[in-house]
């Protein structure tokens, strides 16, 4: 019993459909999603003014808490971006936090943070456009002089692939540890002579509760708050 | 003969890769103790510090990624190794 070697691969392939990879990231993807909004349809079913429930009340706390956040850091005026954070958010710990029912995070593939990433990207160069014009943001690119246009170019694609390596990079090194971790202990029982594992019970606990909470919990908020940092930039507030 | 050559210089590399644990480490240490001095000048504003400092390190944590990512393709998923 125990690993023999260290095996650290990608998402497995469930099965193809019309040439198209299914992999089990995409399944668990879905699964997150439908628990999400059973969960959601759930809190908010029989909603009441008069005499509101408990689980109204927790509904209406974390979107109370998600709307604060968003006036906080982007304004008043971006707050009809509350719900697309929240929606980030929710899929983000989610979907991290699912390894710690023993799954593979959904965030542990580089497709997932890439996709979000593109979404936000859009995001922000639709808000610049809406501040500036087309034009305006054309011509942002050649501020402050004309040499720095390659730079700036740059600097612009780098945001949603400095976002997407960040969360994708710390998700995936908690995955490669903790099966180093697995298999180092396994090796230190085989050294003793134990054919049981003895060591990888409680310790990897131990090890999760930095890697797969913490970790998760982290770069889901600060995923949301680049995001908004962004977009929220991207698209002042007026000065009065 | 090759392989053996390729897979030594990509553990080298990896190893090498995994320096820039060390521009992070540095970067952050010194954001979280201004955030302690700062918490300790204004303690009612520890929330937004904090917020902002967690914010801050995971923005710096980014360089170190990058590295270690390198440094896992390189040991994990080689693709020089393919080019032989």
């Amino acid at each position: 019993m125990g690993l023999k070697e260290v095996n650290i691969t990608g998402p497995k392939v469930a099965f193809r459909i019309f040439g198209l990879n299914v992999t089990e990231t995409v399944i668990l993807s879905w699964c997150v999603i439908a628990v999400i909004t059973g969960l959601i349809l759930f809190m908010t079913h029989n909603m009441s003014k008069t005499n509101p429930s408990k689980k109204q009340i927790v509904a209406e706390w974390i979107v109370q808490i998600f709307t604060n956040m968003v006036k906080d850091s982007m304004g008043s005026i971006n707050l009809r971006y509350t719900p697309y954070m929240a929606t980030i958010f929710m899929f983000s710990i989610c979907g991290s936090l699912i390894s710690l029912l023993g799954l593979r995070p959904v965030t542990g593939d580089y497709s997932t943070t890439l996709a979000w990433a593109l979404i936000t990207f859009v995001m922000i160069i639709h808000a610049k456009i809406k501040n500036d014009g087309l034009g305006g943001y054309l011509i942002g690119f050649t501020k402050p002089i004309i040499v720095l246009t390659p730079i700036n170019v740059i600097s612009e694609v780098a945001t949603p692939v400095s976002m997407s390596i960040r969360h994708f990079g710390n998700i995936a090194s908690g995955i490669v540890i903790t099966q180093l971790l697995y298999f180092a202990l396994t090796m230190v029982s085989n050294a003793i002579g134990l054919d049981f594992p003895i060591f990888t019970i409680g310790v990897p606990a131990v090890l999760s509760v930095y890697f797969d909470l913490f970790t998760g919990f982290m770069q889901a908020f600060v995923f949301t708050m680049l995001t908004m940092a962004n977009v929220g930039s991207a698209y002042p507030e007026p000065e009065n | 003969m090759e392989k053996a050559i390729v897979l030594a210089a990509s553990a080298i590399g990896a190893g090498l890769a995994a320096i820039a644990g060390i521009g992070p480490g540095i970067g952050e240490g010194y954001a979280v103790g201004k955030a302690c001095e700062t918490i300790g000048r204004q303690p009612e504003q520890s929330g937004a510090v904090t917020r902002t400092m967690f914010i801050g390190c995971a923005v710096a944590e980014s360089t170190g990624i990058y590295g270690l990512l390198i440094a896992l393709v390189l040991l994990f998923a080689n693709p020089l190794i393919g080019k032989l």
